[in-house]
């Protein structure tokens, strides 16, 4: 059979499936609705939902619980009738599977793995990201878009949000899910999977690009130089820049507030910087400390 | 031969009907008010709700959907302990015996698994919807956070599951997944500056997790008591936090300008 048909249709795989199917509809149902509001604000009319009217739970509401509850019942009951759940063979601590992957909601976190070493992709990066989602109600100080669909009104939030979520969260999934193979090589859907395939992969550090050892004190300190530049640099440019351009908008925001979103917006970006690096300018570490590499 | 009406009212006016609902419900504004508040289960409802909120386009019903998940994985999950061992010795062949003795046990175990790879989605979707009408903010945002951490536990639910067949598959998923845990920072072995702690693959974070330095006996307990008690626990609790502070905070958003 073709690999990719393989791979969708194997059985835990086709959550997957479901899942970009309903991610695509709903996003394309959210954006559709927040451009319809877009316009009926951009009129000066009041949008979807402003209504002071009230219905009654018993039974609007209750019916129509009612009836999404048999609908979804339905759906999991054909779903499991259609598919069995697999079971592989007892589990066997010396025999280890190539390749070995996580729940496919950890896909993600896997897949940074490529990019940076354990203790930033398994620990630190996924704590800083249930910390970012619980704090985005306390950085985000705009006012407006509080409780109805709109793009335009809080652009910024909803463009960052959706490349976390979309880019960073799910498309890594996909990736994780389909498009790895043994030795979590990139394996296209019409590819075969090949155990024996060896990639030479020619991986230098940031600093052998200027011709410097990366693990002498000359390449300690141009890592060291680079990363501080990164995070300095990172996190004073955007005060700078509203200093200048909107200082109103710094004075509101607070030193606290800025300091915790900009924090978090660079350390979401090292990681597309990281792959860019990576995959394009083959560059494996930026800077090698005798206790960690990064 | 008695007619429809005469039977009803053989059902409805005795001392047991009269015992368990109480009252008729005639359709007036009063009866439809007591219907919810008058209701265990429909009491987690104001007695009204604003039009908008009923609007399937605008929630989804999503976080609603994420509940019945959860309310049918409590169920099955509940039926399958009944089948199961959490022993190395034993899990694996219960599952087989799921498979091939147990009356309707594939369609239960398939029910169990669906219906979670279903709630993780369900569960990111809500969370996406209530970004996208900006219903985190005032005066919703602590709700935002004990989101956040269902959202998380949700995860962690899955997970653990994962073992409990004892097959190749969860064994190495979660070995890929403990592993993380020898690489926090100070706490795991593998870890930046553990070695400051003395830290050693005996004494850290993935042993804690573990029960032990490997995936074995210990692990599959851990994992199926985080998965069957204490995590569901720890999430019916805060679900029961969320859906008060949906009242509280003044029922699903409606714009605020």
């Amino acid at each position: 059979m073709n690999p990719f048909i393989e791979i969708i249709t194997q059985p835990d795989n086709i959550a997957i499936v479901i899942m970009v199917f309903m991610v695509t509809f709903f996003m394309v149902w959210a954006f559709q609705q927040a451009f319809h509001n877009d316009r009926l604000l951009a009129a000066g009319l009041p949008v979807d939902g402003e209504t002071d009217k009230f219905v009654d739970t018993f039974k609007p509401l209750v019916r129509i619980e009612l009836i999404i509850a048999l609908v979804v019942m339905v759906g999991l009951t054909i779903w499991s009738i259609a598919v069995d759940a697999p079971l592989e063979e007892i589990a066997n601590p010396t025999l280890t599977p190539n390749p070995a992957k996580a729940p496919w909601y950890f896909l993600g976190l896997q897949e940074l793995l490529v990019y940076f070493d354990p203790w930033l992709a398994g620990v630190v990066l996924p704590s800083l990201i249930v910390v970012g989602l619980i704090a985005i109600p306390y950085i985000d100080i705009n006012p407006k878009g509080n409780g109805y669909y709109t793009f335009t009104e809080r652009k910024w939030s909803i463009i960052i949000f959706s490349f976390g979520f979309f880019v960073l969260w799910l498309l890594l999934i996909v990736i994780g899910v389909f498009f790895r193979g043994p030795g979590w090589l990139w394996y296209w859907p019409w590819q075969e999977w090949d155990h024996a395939r060896v990639v030479f992969e020619p991986f230098r550090d940031l600093s052998s690009v200027v011709g410097v050892d990366s693990r002498s004190l000359a390449g300690f300190i141009i890592g060291a130089v680079v990363t501080g530049v990164y995070l300095v640099g990172g996190m004073v440019a955007p005060y700078l820049y509203w200093k200048k351009n909107h200082p109103e908008f710094l004075t509101q925001l607070g030193m606290i507030r800025y300091i915790t979103i900009v924090f978090l917006f660079i350390t979401m970006m090292s990681i597309p910087i990281k792959m860019v690096l990576r995959l394009v300018f083959l560059i494996k570490y930026v800077w090698i400390t005798p206790w960690f590499s990064i | 031969m008695k007619s429809l009406p005469e039977i009803t009212d053989k059902v409805k006016k005795n001392l047991i009907w009269k015992s368990i609902f109480r009252r008729d419900y005639r359709n007036t504004v009063r009866d439809r008010a007591q219907a919810v508040f008058g209701n265990v289960f429909l009491h987690l409802h104001p007695v009204q709700v604003r039009e908008s909120a009923v609007k399937l386009r605008f929630t989804w019903g999503m976080g609603g959907i994420t509940f019945f998940a959860y309310i049918l994985l409590i169920i099955t999950g509940v039926v399958l302990m009944f089948y199961y061992h959490p022993s190395i010795d034993q899990a694996y062949t219960d599952i087989k015996d799921l498979e091939f003795q147990v009356p309707f046990g594939v369609i239960l175990r398939n029910l169990h698994r669906w219906g979670a790879h279903f709630m993780v989605i369900v569960v990111m979707i809500h969370m996406f919807r209530v970004f996208m009408t900006g219903s985190y903010k005032a005066p919703r945002q602590f709700n935002w956070g004990v989101g956040v951490i269902l959202l998380v536990l949700t995860f962690l639910l899955s997970f653990t599951g994962y073992l409990t067949p004892w097959d190749q598959l969860g064994f190495w998923a979660i070995t890929v997944g403990t592993n993380m845990g020898a690489a926090t920072p100070l706490l795991g072995y593998q870890g930046p500056f553990s070695e400051f702690l003395h830290i050693t693959p005996f004494n850290d974070v993935r042993f804690a997790l573990l029960g032990g330095a490997l995936v074995g006996g210990n692990a599959l307990l851990r994992s199926y008591i985080w998965h069957c008690v204490a995590i569901p626990l720890v999430a019916t609790i805060l679900m029961f936090v969320h859906f008060w502070r949906v009242r509280k905070d003044g029922g699903i958003s409606k714009p605020q300008k």
